[in-house]
């Protein structure tokens, strides 16, 4: 099994810990296989994010292609996914309502050719913070919901219909209905776009409210954060929840503060995609354990 | 490189409420504050670097040309939203050297990524 980079990242005893890194980790138990915690039934997920389709710019003279190679790539995994989520910014926002919904279906039509039943897509806020996910909607749906995975929760939050980066009291309110009628050993992936935490408030990195949905998720033991927003894989934990950015499909963005701006990284001609790319997801120990292993646009 | 300004540096950073305080920019009054007036447009804010002294009372008298965008001053844990058509005050009396930056949070548009300033703040 290819495994470039593989992060394992182990809930014990209900506090997600950063059991190994780039360096001497453990190769993945083999997909389909028992797990060494015993016999349940393990799955994996896809995450792609921040395709940002309509793009034009040095950042990715390739942009007219990089989805397409990238469905490709998904398409070629050994394994097939069981579901495949994208986590925000499918388009590159424009202030045209008709061109808004012209890349919103140009996207749509391209992963369609994914090979792979069910896709679940969320929006960011270049997709709806312009027209309160009003064109997203048309075309996807709602821009928040849960949905049941071999006894795995996941919950989607919408934190960027609300152009001030807000998931709103209605939605907190829905957030916290949906907990209460969870255990607090219950498996919980939360899937959204920007961070929930202040990781850069100074690069607009954060969620204004984020911090009562982690207040409403704080006492649920096994809750784990998937999320977009920032180009790059980052990994961090408030208090026992985890939190795990993907890459984009687009551009990658210096790492939090570590320059003035948050300027995109320049193209590398050399290395066409580098810093690009996707993620498998895999839930082990009934989902309160996950793996990420991190793949580029397109594989040797 | 300027030393930041942490939030307990700035002794005194206060929001006004519209008419809260009457504006005369240049007015000779006994301590009354210099007014430093700073417009908001798509994606830049004009002028993008104010330079302040530290202990200078100053009110910044934000005006908004184009959109609700937001101003996140996260140093000194404060934020507004930036109405067209209303002037907003925000007062500072600054009390070391540094910088304080500051961001749209309200997503503006294509170009909303590079839209911030600083108050630069010399001794």
């Amino acid at each position: 099994m290819d495994r470039r980079h593989f992060l394992n990242l182990t809930a014990v005893g209900g506090g997600a810990v950063f059991a190994s890194a780039l360096a001497g980790c453990a190769a993945p138990a083999q997909r389909g296989a028992a797990s060494a915690a015993g016999d349940y039934n393990d799955f994996y997920f896809v995450q792609l994010s921040d395709t940002h389709w309509g793009y034009e710019g040095p950042a990715n003279p390739d942009a007219r292609v990089t989805l397409r190679k990238a469905v490709a790539t998904v398409n070629a995994l050994p394994t097939p996914p069981e579901f495949i989520v994208f986590t925000g910014d499918l388009t590159h926002t424009t202030d045209d309502p008709a061109e808004r919904r012209r890349r919103l279906a140009e996207f749509k039509a391209i992963v369609a050719d994914l090979q792979v039943k069910t896709v679940r897509f969320m929006p960011g806020e270049h997709d709806a913070s312009l027209d309160r996910g009003a064109a997203f909607k048309e075309l996807f749906g709602d821009t928040f919901y849960t949905f049941d995975h071999k006894g795995v929760h996941f919950i989607a939050l919408d934190n960027v219909s609300d152009p001030g980066a807000k998931i709103g009291d209605e939605q907190l309110a829905w957030l916290k209905a949906d907990l209460d009628r969870l255990d607090s050993k219950a498996p919980i992936v939360v899937l959204t776009h920007r961070p929930l935490f202040d990781l850069a408030p100074k690069w607009d990195w954060a969620t204004r409210d984020g911090a009562q949905a982690l207040a409403l998720l704080m006492p649920h033991e096994n809750v784990t954060v998937f999320y977009g927003h920032i180009h790059q894989e980052h990994h961090q934990s408030t208090g026992h929840i985890a939190h795990h950015s993907a890459k984009s499909l687009i551009f990658p963005l210096p790492a939090p503060g570590s320059q003035p701006n948050r300027t995109p990284l320049p193209w590398d001609a050399g290395a066409p995609y580098k810093g690009l790319g996707f993620r498998e997801v895999e839930a082990e120990d009934a989902g309160k354990r996950y793996s990420v292993t991190e793949f580029p646009v397109v594989r040797a | 490189m300027s030393q930041r300004v942490s939030r307990r540096s700035v002794l005194h950073g206060a929001l006004l409420g519209a008419g809260a305080l009457l504006l005369r920019a240049g007015a000779a009054q006994p301590n009354a504050p210099r007014v430093i007036e700073l417009v908001a447009r798509r994606f830049v804010y004009q002028p993008a670097e104010i330079e302040l002294k530290v202990g200078e009372r100053v009110v910044i008298a934000i005006r908004s040309l184009d959109f609700v965008h937001g101003m996140n001053i996260p140093d000194l844990n404060q934020r507004l939203d930036l109405v067209p058509g209303k002037v907003v005050q925000l007062e500072l009396q600054p009390q070391a050297a540094g910088e304080i930056e500051f961001v749209c949070d309200n997503f503006c548009g294509d170009g909303h990524e590079t839209m911030h300033g600083r108050f630069v703040v010399r001794a």
